[in-house]
């Protein structure tokens, strides 16, 4: 599979992260050639493998439904650019 | 148990202005899950904190943190699929769906895409005594609810609050089984009473607790048979989604806003496009979310902090012995043990509390005038003041006290609604009240007698006219109890007035 420019501005704008057209069909080319290595994988015949979850016999760690977090505001907001009256405060999201 | 039987009901047509349409309309109910703790942190739930205190570094996205799962999360998921008489999946495993918003911290959200929870099930939704629409459920997964943004606390800013931020959150998915607006009204109530009974749902939609997104498209009349009978999508029109609605009103005022949207432009010649959009109810229309619509490539893959979630056939087996009565259940069993009707069976079962308060009152007693007092009287004077249930003057033990003294002839009807005006307003032990107000029927036949002969002697003219038409014979049965002053049972005087007057 190759990437173009286009899918490579798509991607960069769904990842939030600023990509000057100039630099697209570099970044294309980088991704394309990320992508033809990991497809080397398609060679392999996995007929019947059941995809591996885990490479130890472990059963997903569970807690119980006790409170025991929380109660941390200045903690939580502490690296926050801005926070008031408890909220993070951001530019301006309108639907 | 009694075994109900329903016909479906009939589809709702639209008359648009060249033909007939009917209604397709699938639901995706996102309903909070009632726990103590998130789904995947040890933040509390509760609701109306202040803002940015039930937040664990892991709801906040900090870097490193890693999601545990909360095991009781799991289990009310599970118990929900049962109660919807649906397939547990063993196997089901959590997926990243990836959107940025201020009020997502992670940049995704942990849902189920690929191995959800729950498969197929089934809800009976109700319109009428003996018409339902049985809607078929297609899925429920387990996903993190996002945040909060409020955006008029500051011209410039918004304001994000991460309070709700990985609550656990069941998106249970309905297939385009529901018909109308009135139906799909019908089914989010049912499936609120089903969560209620279980407790795996507070239902509250005022707080959000419940929130519904709406697939409407609109077809002509024969053309849903024909999806019926293939499962082929093709047959139906293309659909819209409505997003985002918490009130049942606003359900039913956007699917008729948008199925008529709809129509207009098949009509007119146009085509639907497949979008999402938002309703407004303040101008009464839906309106498209078409600038969002390329963010919405959510990238799904699984989660790689979460190993697959696998339960054991003996848990779920252990969830299901624990079940309670569901409410479709309940009703069936109101209506065989206490010989109910439909109707007022369903009013008595809508929710725990009242069917829990009726069945001490109707326990030993006569069922049907149980429900009597309990609907009529009860219900007609909580509702009146705006009351609950649980919050109800006279308790369960005390109205069953009154109808004892109803039922064995120790007051009238009359005196019933007396005391139950007492029982309101002061409380206490009805039996006490009635000794203390001199409420006692008279069982004296003696007495009845005695009134009854002065009656006929003294108008003979009435009894001939009872003796031709029998219905007359009611004038001396009034006369008797005007004359006790209401202390009299009717059905007393009324057996004595047939006997002496030989009817």
């Amino acid at each position: 599979m190759s990437i173009d420019s286009d899918t490579a501005r798509k991607v960069a704008k769904l990842s939030r992260i600023r990509v000057e057209e100039g630099d697209l069909p570099e970044l294309a080319q980088k991704l394309s050639s990320i992508l033809g290595f990991m497809e080397q994988l398609k060679d392999v015949d996995v007929t019947g493998v059941e995809p591996m979850t885990s490479v130890t016999p472990m059963r997903l760690k569970r807690r119980a439904d006790v409170i025991s977090d929380g109660n941390q505001q200045a903690a939580v907001l502490k690296n926050a650019p801005d926070a008031r009256e408890g909220f993070f405060a951001v530019p301006k999201v309108v639907e | 148990m009694l075994d109900l039987t329903y016909t479906a009901p009939t589809p709702k047509v639209i008359a648009g202005a060249k033909h007939d349409w009917e209604l397709v309309i699938g639901m995706e109910i996102h309903a909070q899950v009632s726990s103590n703790a998130k789904l995947f942190s040890g933040a509390s739930t509760t609701f109306g904190a202040e803002p940015n205190a039930n937040v664990a570094f892991v709801d906040a996205a900090m870097p490193g943190m890693l999601p545990v799962i909360n095991d009781f999360c799991v289990e009310q998921a599970v118990r929900t699929g049962l109660g919807l008489k649906a397939q547990i999946n063993l196997f089901s495993a959590f997926d990243r769906k990836n959107y940025f918003y201020p009020d997502l911290p992670q940049g995704y959200q942990i849902s189920q895409l690929y191995h959800p929870i729950v498969g197929e099930g089934e809800v009976l939704v109700e319109l009428s005594p003996g018409v339902a629409r049985l809607v078929r459920i297609e899925r429920i997964h387990l996903e993190q609810d996002a945040g909060k943004s409020i955006h008029d606390m500051d011209p410039a800013m918004s304001f994000v609050d991460l309070n709700r931020t990985g609550v656990a959150l069941m998106e249970i998915v309905s297939r385009p089984d529901i018909r109308g607006p009135e139906e799909a009204a019908a089914y989010v109530a049912k499936l609120r009473q089903i969560l209620r009974y279980l407790g795996t749902c507070d239902g509250n939609m005022q707080n959000g607790n419940l929130r519904a997104d709406v697939n409407v498209s609109v077809c002509r009349p024969g053309q849903y048979e024909k999806y019926q009978e293939t499962q082929d999508f093709s047959h139906l029109g293309t659909r819209c989604e409505i997003k985002n609605m918490n009130s049942m009103r606003f359900i039913q005022l956007a699917i008729d806003y948008e199925a008529r949207r709809q129509i207009a432009i098949l009509e007119d010649g146009g085509k639907v496009d497949q979008e999402t959009r938002l309703y407004d109810p303040d101008k009464n229309e839906t309106r498209s979310m078409r600038s969002k619509e390329e963010a919405f490539d959510y990238r799904y893959f699984p989660d790689p902090d979460l190993l697959p979630l696998e339960i054991e056939q003996a848990w779920v087996d252990d969830i299901a012995a624990r079940m309670p009565e569901l409410p479709d259940a309940k009703k069936a069993r109101f209506m065989g043990a206490f010989g109910l009707t439909d109707y007022d069976a369903s009013v008595l079962t809508a929710d725990l509390e009242s069917a829990g308060f009726f069945e001490s009152v109707a326990q030993g007693r006569d069922g049907k005038t149980a429900a009597n007092w309990v609907i009529n009287e009860l219900f007609g004077r909580l509702n009146k003041v705006g009351l609950s249930i649980a919050d109800s003057p006279v308790s369960a033990a005390q109205l069953g006290g009154m109808l004892d003294l109803l039922a064995s002839g120790e007051i009238t009807g009359k005196m019933a609604k007396d005391l139950f005006e007492i029982l309101w307003t002061e409380g206490g032990d009805p039996a006490e009240h009635a000794a203390k107000h001199g409420m006692k029927a008279v069982t004296d036949t003696a007495e009845i007698e005695r009134a009854l002969d002065a009656l006929i002697a003294a108008n003979p003219e009435q009894v001939e006219k009872a003796r031709v038409n029998a219905k007359l014979a009611g004038w001396f049965t009034g006369q008797v109890l005007k004359a006790t002053g209401g202390k009299a049972n009717p059905a007393v005087v009324n057996a004595m007035v047939a006997q002496k007057l030989g009817l």
